[in-house]
């Protein structure tokens, strides 16, 4: 336990030997996976190849099979998805996932780290401190001027960078993001990649994409996954000479 | 800028407010002025089940968590009350024709020749307030911590707590020496010697369920407001963000179930005390889906609308079963149907859509009038 | 209690229980293969579908009276005629009330469940204020109502037989509907990707008009089966309508396999019981044992473990 932990010290999250299998067919299988602080990580792949699986493992949605998700030195698997959270584990989902009947405001403030038990919940006082972060986290993701503005009424990208929101108001050391810019304008994407990058300053991030324009411009190492395993790893101009790479993905 | 939604509402919104100062208006003034006492002893019983209709805007209308077996609760309080209730009925001179004075008649009538154990406790009046609420609570906490914990929710939920209503209905019927069996607990007459029999208890009794039924309504309306109660609506809509938001939703449908269950057993118990017992004919399933149906037809996202809803459908099922016993059925699948198919958010919603416009229009062109504004709000 | 019997005795009296309950079983079976199809295949929660079973067993009551009445001759095999009227009546409301109904309710199961209460009630009152409040039952012929004796302590009513005999051949029939045929490949495939199948041509209206009036013909045979072991009142269906939708929940819904073991399980549970204590006691320890075990595996016996 004590040489595990020393050996992993540089890593913020160290993925060991992660397999599950539905019904006899392994989505990930065996797969190791090491992101620094402070790194922007993307995964690519074709379909299929267990990208979100992954995020759903590593969030607790799903329990691995087998193998260890460890976590600025705690161990995830079998931790409950709320535990893992609070571990400092932030999750997007693939299609945008927000309160569509609640304003801005009040999508940002249920995310807001603090009554997140039951009598906290019935007993949470909107203060300053939360008024104020709000207002910053708002600020950062571009919505400034449409706190209260009913979240439904959000352009498709807005509501992209306002699920961004509702992690980063929990400050998480680790985020996940499932494609991030799908729908997104071009300019929506440039904003999107800045916001990463203002972010990467105290977290890291797990980008899922298919946008390659936007993996280059914001990776800082890429994972190509396929058929559930790690097929290449390293810079975006390693990985895309690979041939490895360009045989399952890159090349048509 | 600061907007309204923006600033905490500390409390209620002054519309909230409003439709509270209607209903109480309604429920202490105007109902006891225009009818005769008969008249609303009925109308308390009726508002025993807004209790119910409350859970369940709470629990379903907002958490999504539809109960079957709202019936339990409301018979559990209703038999901790009428167990209280009886035991004072059975003195020993009361009884003395029996083979074993003292006891419960039925239980006389069973070959019974003591109290059963888990009765004795009810001899007590504080131990009955506090197992009106405990019991039911307990209970649903059980139901709720198996099935939430795991994730059951939706058709399985509702499918499970209507298989509990079925269990409770049997087993009741079943063990007649412990519990009246069919005929329920019968023949209850004082509290604390007080004779719950006379128009003047029954007036009493009607005013003290009305604010126990408008504390409720403030209690719920306080949590609707609350983070909570945002919390609940979202995730009815949308669980997955909220649990890897850092909640554990469990133990949030957990608590709301467990409140819709107090409340039931808060209107159960009221139930006993103004009619004057309790069977289980008001546990199963059968009655526990009116209670839903209540609920509907007022709005299951408007705590005012159950206790109108409540009200209502009681009133147009009484008044059905004396002129036209055989359409009574027939109106109440019919409601069931069009609530669902035609008006979703039943009352308060056509409220909400027809009415409140026509309010507002009102209100613009004869801002002097506000009585007229609170006549038309009655109508909620 | 096991005491007072000698060996012999107590095998038999496990014999006899366990052929009462195969009968109950039989119902069972019937009642549920069709709630199977429209829960676990459609996803619709019917409360009504004890209805649909009643108005099987009223329409045999009526076939009864019709062929004692005008043509005696028919009597002996009356019932198989009953028994497919009991089918055709049921299908053809089912795919009714579908498309008067169901159809517009897919997406909100919840409310499905609260209109077909409705419904149910509905039906009721119909039933009451066509055939009255008392239960009736039927004449069986008469090479129907013997029994034959295995030995002198075993005796097995040939009606019991018959209605096993019967299930069976509903049980294979819809499993060979449902995943030999090609219509039950469409079933399936709109259950599984309602656009995906639509654009591939399948007529998802039909398909679900056709399967919800299946799952209700079948509650309808289910009805016919019902008046050999008990007699046919409005309400009667209700009380089934429970122990049906346990019965589906506890095999796993969507699994026909399931459906039937549960259906056995819970059946020969509650017979065997209601020999050693009063039959209101071994029904709630049935249904507590099963709504227990429902609470430690929700997604029932034969679920496999699918990915999310």
């Amino acid at each position: 336990m004590h040489v595990s932990d020393t050996e992993q010290k540089d890593f913020l999250l160290a993925v060991e030997g992660l397999t599950v299998s539905f019904d006899g067919f392994k989505a990930v299988n065996d797969l190791s996976l090491y992101v620094d602080e402070n790194e922007i990580r993307v995964i690519i792949g074709p379909n299929g190849a267990g990208k979100t699986t992954v995020l759903d493992l590593i969030c607790g949605r799903t329990r691995p099979t087998d193998g260890s998700i460890r976590f600025s030195g705690q161990e995830l698997t079998g931790m409950r998805e709320h535990e893992i959270v609070h571990a400092g584990v932030g999750r997007k989902f693939q299609n945008p996932s927000i309160y569509e009947d609640l304003t801005v405001f009040e999508n940002l403030e249920l995310s807001f780290p603090r009554g997140r038990n039951v009598f906290g919940a019935l007993f949470f006082r909107r203060d300053a401190e939360v008024r104020d972060r709000v207002e910053e986290v708002a600020e950062l993701i571009f919505l400034k001027d449409h706190l209260d503005t009913e979240a439904a009424i959000l352009s498709h990208g807005q509501k992209q960078w306002l699920e961004i929101g509702m992690l980063l108001i929990q400050s998480p050391k680790l985020l996940m993001l499932d494609e991030p810019v799908a729908g997104m304008s071009v300019g929506e994407r440039i904003k999107t990649a800045e916001l990463l990058n203002t972010i990467i300053r105290n977290q890291s991030v797990i980008v899922i994409e298919h946008d390659m324009k936007f993996v280059e411009d914001i990776a800082h190492r890429v994972t190509v996954l396929h058929q559930g395993k790690v097929l290449s790893e390293g810079s975006m101009e390693r990985v895309k000479h690979d041939p490895k790479v360009i045989e399952v993905y890159l090349g048509h | 800028m600061q907007s309204p939604m923006h600033s905490d509402s500390t409390f209620f919104s002054r519309q909230g407010w409003l439709s509270f100062v209607v209903l109480a208006a309604i429920l202490l003034l105007v109902l006891p002025a225009a009818f005769d006492i008969f008249r609303l002893n009925l109308i308390g019983k009726y508002l025993t089940y807004a209790f119910v209709a409350l859970g369940l805007v709470l629990c379903w209308g907002m958490g999504g968590i539809l109960s079957l077996g709202q019936g339990i609760f409301f018979g559990l309080g209703g038999y901790c009350m009428a167990m209280f209730l009886k035991l004072e009925a059975s003195t020993p001179e009361a009884t003395k024709i029996q083979s074993t004075p003292g006891i419960p008649d039925f239980m006389d009538w069973n070959q019974l020749t003591e109290l059963p154990v888990w009765w004795q406790p009810f001899h007590s009046f504080g131990f009955t307030l506090v197992a009106i609420i405990a019991v039911p609570a307990l209970f649903a906490f059980v139901i709720g911590a198996a099935m939430f914990k795991r994730r059951v929710g939706g058709v399985y939920f509702a499918i499970i707590t209507q298989a509990v209503a079925a269990i409770m209905t049997i087993l009741i019927i079943g063990q007649q020496g412990y519990t009246g069996g069919v005929n329920g607990i019968t023949d209850l007459r004082t509290l604390l010697g007080w004779d719950i029999r006379t128009d003047d208890a029954k007036l009493i009794l009607y005013f003290v369920c009305a604010a126990l039924l408008l504390g409720c309504v403030l209690l719920a309306q306080a949590i609707n407001i609350s983070k909570f109660g945002r919390l609940l609506v979202a995730m009815r809509d949308r669980e997955d963000r909220v649990r890897f938001s850092g909640y554990d939703v469990s133990n949030f449908k957990i608590f709301i179930f467990c409140l819709a269950a107090a409340f039931s057993a808060i209107g159960g118990a009221m139930f006993t005390l103004q009619v004057g017992f309790m069977s289980p004919s008001f546990v199963g399933i059968v009655p526990s889906i009116e209670m839903v149906i209540f609920c509907a037809v007022g709005g299951r996202l408007s705590l005012f609308g159950a206790v109108y809803g409540a009200l209502i459908v009681n009133a147009a099922k009484t008044s059905f079963s004396e002129s036209f016993p055989e359409l009574w059925l027939f109106a109440m699948g019919g409601l069931f149907i069009a609530v669902v198919m035609a008006f979703p958010n039943g009352l308060a919603g056509l409220y909400r859509e027809h009415a409140e416009p026509w309010l507002r229009r009102l209100l613009k062109r004869s801002v002097a009038r506000p009585a007229v504004a609170a006549a038309a709000n009655t109508a909620n | 209690m096991i005491g007072d019997y000698t060996f012999g005795e107590f095998t038999s009296i496990l014999a006899m229980q366990g052929f009462a309950g195969l009968i109950l079983f039989s119902v069972f079976v019937l009642m549920a293969l069709g709630l199977a199809i429209i829960f676990g295949q459609m996803g619709v929660i019917n409360m009504a579908h004890g209805e649909f079973m009643i108005l099987g067993a009223y329409v045999t009551y009526i076939c009864s009276h019709i062929v004692t009445e005008y043509v005696p001759g028919l009597f002996p095999v009356y019932f198989f005629i009953a028994m497919a009227l009991a089918f055709v009546a049921a299908f053809a409301l089912g795919v009714l009330v579908e498309w008067g109904m169901i159809r517009f309710l897919y997406r909100r199961p919840l409310d499905t469940l609260l209109a077909t209460w409705g419904l149910s009630l509905i039906l009721q009152q119909v039933y009451r204020s066509v055939f009255g409040a008392r239960e009736v039952g039927v004449t069986l012929p008469d090479w129907m109502m013997g029994s034959i004796a295995l030995t002198d302590m075993i005796e097995i009513p040939i009606n019991g037989l018959f209605v096993m005999a019967l299930t069976l051949i509903v049980s294979f029939a819809v499993y060979f509907i449902l995943f030999r045929s090609a219509w039950g490949k469409q079933v399936r495939a709109v259950l599984q990707n309602r656009v995906m199948a639509g654009a591939v041509g399948i007529n998802t209206k039909r398909v679900d008009a056709l399967t919800f009036g299946l799952g209700c013909g079948i509650a309808g045979i289910a009805g016919s089966a019902f008046t050999m072991i008990g007699s046919t009142g409005p309400t009667a269906g209700q009380l089934y309508i429970v122990d049906t939708f346990l019965v589906v929940v506890f095999g796993g819904a969507g699994s026909l396999i399931g459906t039937i073991a549960s259906a056995f399980t819970i059946s020969q549970a509650q017979s065997t019981m209601e020999f050693f204590m009063s039959g209101s006691m071994a029904k709630v320890l049935t249904l507590l044992t099963v709504v227990g075990i429902l609470m430690l595996r929700p997604q029932g016996l034969f679920t496999l473990n699918i990915r999310r």
